[in-house]
This record gives structure tokens, sequence and C-alpha cells, in this order.
């Protein structure tokens, strides 16, 4: 059944697709052909997720803060934040361990802008969240748990 | 045609804080319909912001990220009346650009 | 040691792929809620439905700027805090979706019969749905003041209550079923008790609203429909009298209660 799933999300959200679409002329190549990190996106493991984004095995920090309720009610919809008291953030990564692929999205935090982002990712179960953010060249990691549960008929 | 942004930027302090919520399905490929067969992935996979014309913030989303995404973050500067342009890209080559103005 | 014996029972039953078993305390959803309502994807249903309350539509090519929702032609503004009301010119009481479709028949043309057949999140139902988001939102805060001095308001009034209380369906439910005792819930969901006045006030203040499970933007319409489907019951004809009755009746109890509109859900 996973295995059956993730077959499908390699085909849906290959590169063949962009190289079609750019191919027929409906998109423009440097939009198909941006840096979208596939492997990472791909990636089915913790370890394997961090390798593509370059972080190896970063170090536990107490300066990266995951803001995210402890429980949601709903796991298509959990708010993740991310701030990062490092100076000289670049780069933050939103990673959901016991999802099918662990990385959610990935910021670059130009000069001038803060790191602190917010979104909202979809979770299959109650995991940790990883936030992965890269300063000055090295990679630092914070994580929280977050319990989902499943509601009633209307909320 | 991707229905628009909803986009709010206000600058306090010589802080701008932009919120984005985006009208997109963010499909997984995971999903099945009524039929049984695979609903196709469909996501956006890239976001830009920028401020006049300078990039504030670039992100690349999987399809792990909810339905009608949205996104919150701060960049120092920004004065009301700014221009402030969110752009994002699908891995459909779809994509959708929207302008405010700094509040 | 309590945490120890839940761990393990999670362990357990993760194993089985079950749902994960928390206590009451657990459940507290508050700080979920308060995350998602800002920036909640309801805004985006608002802003199709602010551009068509003025865009010019239906057979008579005319806009929604002469709507009177209760308090002046195109007056929006804490109308919908005021609704249900009786309105005169149709000598019914009205809801918002049923005056709304009144004026998108009066004003553009649009035949209501076109909405009451349709199907939710459809046509010109799904249109009407994003006008109630647009509508609601410029409640936002308003306390709910529902006037019941008509006597078509007591009529309602009472037929809300009635219907509240009686039992049908293939499972003998009534609402009062779900929701008239305390400390009821369906899963995780904690379930109000309409009886009282904060525990209508509970629901009505916060519905219409945004559900992330299915991504759609609900109008109060849409949510009692689903109660009634939920009760295994005859589907309500869309805006008919039953409806709009059960809303009189939680929106009156929700008095002065303040509207959270648009809501967001689980």
């Amino acid at each position: 059944m996973d295995n059956q799933r993730r077959d499908a999300l390699k085909a849906g959200g290959g590169l063949g697709v962009f190289g079609l679409l750019a191919a027929a002329g409906l998109i423009k190549p440097e939009m198909a052909f941006a840096a979208w990190n596939k492997d990472a996106f791909d990636a089915k493991t913790m370890d394997a997720a961090l390798a593509a984004i370059g972080a190896g095995k970063p170090a536990d920090s107490a300066d990266v803060q995951i803001t995210a309720p402890d429980i949601a009610e709903n796991g298509a919809v959990v708010p993740v934040g991310v701030v990062s008291n490092i100076a000289n953030t670049e780069y933050v990564a939103i990673m959901i361990e016991k999802n099918p692929a662990m990385l959610a999205a990935s910021f670059t935090i130009p000069a001038g802008t803060l790191a602190d982002v917010q979104t909202r990712v979809k979770m299959g179960q109650t995991s940790d969240v990883f936030a992965v953010v890269k300063a000055g060249g090295k990679f630092y990691v914070a994580k929280k748990e977050v319990k989902v549960t499943l509601g009633g008929c209307g909320g | 045609m991707a229905s628009p942004m909803r986009i709010r930027a206000a600058s306090k302090d010589g802080v701008t804080e932009v919120r984005v919520l985006m009208s997109h399905p963010m499909e997984t490929g995971q999903r099945k319909n009524a039929a049984g067969e695979v609903i196709p992935a469909h996501f956006i996979t890239e976001l830009t912001a920028k401020h006049n014309d300078k990039v504030v913030l670039s992100a690349e989303f999987g399809p792990s990220v909810s339905t009608n995404p949205y996104l919150a973050f701060k960049f120092n500067g920004g004065a009301k009346g700014d221009k402030m342009v969110v752009t994002w890209v699908d891995n459909k080559g779809e994509s959708r650009t929207d302008e405010v103005q700094i509040s | 040691m309590k945490r120890k014996l839940m761990a393990a029972a999670i362990g357990v039953t993760a194993a089985f792929a079950a749902p994960l078993a928390f206590t009451s305390e657990e459940l507290n959803f508050d700080a979920y809620r308060q995350m998602l309502a800002d920036g909640n994807p309801a805004e985006l249903f608002e802003m199709e439905g602010e551009e068509l309350w003025v865009t010019a539509r239906g057979p008579k090519n005319a806009t929604l700027e002469q709507c009177d929702l209760g308090l002046g032609p195109g007056v929006v503004e804490g109308a919908a805090a005021q609704l249900p009301r009786y309105f005169a010119d149709t000598g019914k009481v009205q809801d918002l979706e049923s005056r709304l479709m009144h004026c998108m028949e009066t004003l553009q043309g649009i035949p209501s019969g076109e909405i009451i057949g349709g199907k939710f999140r459809q046509g010109e139902r799904g249109k009407l749905a994003s006008l109630v988001a647009y509508v609601v939102t410029h409640s936002k805060g308003k306390p709910i003041a529902v006037d019941v001095s008509h006597p078509k308001m007591q009529d309602m009034y009472a037929m809300g209550e009635k219907v509240f209380f009686y039992r049908t369906g293939a499972m003998d439910f009534s609402c009062a079923s779900c929701h008239g005792e305390d400390g009821k819930r369906i899963r995780a969901t904690h379930l109000p008790n309409i009886t009282t006045n904060k525990g209508a006030a509970e629901g009505w203040t916060s519905w219409p609203a945004y559900r992330v499970s299915n991504s759609q933007f609900w109008t109060f319409q849409h949510r009692l429909w689903d109660c009634f489907r939920q009760q295994r019951t005859a589907e309500p004809v869309f805006a008919s009298d039953v409806t709009i009755a059960l809303s009189v009746f939680l929106a009156a109890k929700s008095n002065g209660y303040e509207a959270q509109w648009p809501g967001v859900k689980r």
C-alpha cells in the first residue's frame, strides 16, 4: 500500500512533467528547471533527507525554536513556525519524521530577512517535527513532538 | 487559471510582516478518487517574495504543505506604499503572481 | 506513572495502526485553533465573495450593492450578527443564505431554484457560500443581536426548538441526542450543549467556517444539512423553513455572545 502510494507520488512530482510542459511551451524553462530539490523532497528517511539538503548530522541547538501546538485536531493542517536566533541564518527546513517523505518545506533567508517563518503542514500521525537551520555554513536542529488526533463528524 | 492569493504586508517599527494565503489543492498524489483512481500530484513547488525588486524570501514546498497554503515571514525595512510581490509555481508549471502595497 | 502506561498503550496500538488513545485533558485544541485563526483560509472565500458582491452578474447584469441584509441597502457591516430576522418586503423570516438568495433573484435575476436545487460548493450555491464568507467577516467581533419580538420570529423560534428535540430517522436521534448534555464528544471533537446559551453560542458564533479536513468553506446551511445527514434522516431542503427555524433558535440563544466569524474547524 505504502509503496504504491510512494510510486504514484514520484510519478506525479517528477521532472518528467516539467520537461513535457516546458517542451510544449506551457511554462518558462527557468521556472521548470529552477532548483527545486527533488532528492530532498523524495527522501524517505531522515538521514537521506538531511543528506539531500547537505546537512549531514546537524547539531542540536536551543537557539532554534519551533512553534507548533502540542496536539492538532486534524493532521491535514498543522501550524508550524520556526525562529532561529543563530546569527546569519540563511536557510530553514521543516521535516516531519513520520510522514511518507520527511521534508515539507524549505526557506532561503537572504540578508535582511528575519529567520522567522510560519507555515502549515500535513501530518499523517503523531510525530516529531524537526526544524533544520543553516547558519554560517553549519547546520543545527531542534525538534518538537506534535500529537495528531482524529476529529468527530462536524467539528 | 489559479485563484488570487491573499497577501497582507504590514510595516511596523522598521520590520515588515508578510502573510500569504494561496489558493491551491496541494494534492499529494497519494489520494484516490471515488472511482479508486489515484489523483495526480499537484502542488506548489516554489515561491518567491519580493519587496520592490529585491527577493526577501524564497521557499520550496513539497506535497505535505497543507491545502490552501499559508506562509508568514518578516523582513527588515519596507515602508508603507512599497510594493510586495509574491509568485508561486507548481509541479504542473502553473503559476500565479499577486502584489499588494505594504500598509 | 500514568504517562508511562499511556506510552506503553500507544506502542501497542501503533503496532496495529489503530487510532491512538488520548486523555480528555490532552484533547485541548485551544492552542491549535488559535494558531489557525490568524490566516484562516476562509479569507480566500471572503475575497471571492467581496468580488462577487460588486460584480454585475445574472440576466439583469446587476451587482449586489443594493442588497438589503436588514440594515439598509448595501450595508454589510454588522448585518450578519442580526440575522435571521423578519423582512417586511418578503413577509418572511430569512437567514443570511435565504436573504442573499432573494437579493440574487430580485437584483440579478438569478433564480433561487438554481441554488435550492443545486449542490454545495458548486455553481450558484458555491458562489452564495463565498458571499456568505464576505458578509459574515464584516460581523467578526460583533455581539449577536437577533430580534425575536416579531410574531413570525417567535413562531420560528418555537419551531426551531421543537425540531431540535424531535427524534427521527433510522437511529431515532434528535439534535439533542448529541447536543443536549455537557461533556459529550464524538471521537476527539467536543460537542456543545446547545440547550444552554453558552453552548448554542459556541456553535452559532463559530460557523460558518473553513474546514481543514476538506479545505472547504461551510455555510450554516451546509452545517445544518450535515447534522441531518449524521442523524440519518431526510435531508432538509436548502434554505427551507426548518433550517431557518433551527438557526433562529440557535441565534436567539446566542444573543450577546461575540461572533467569531468566519470560524476554522477541524
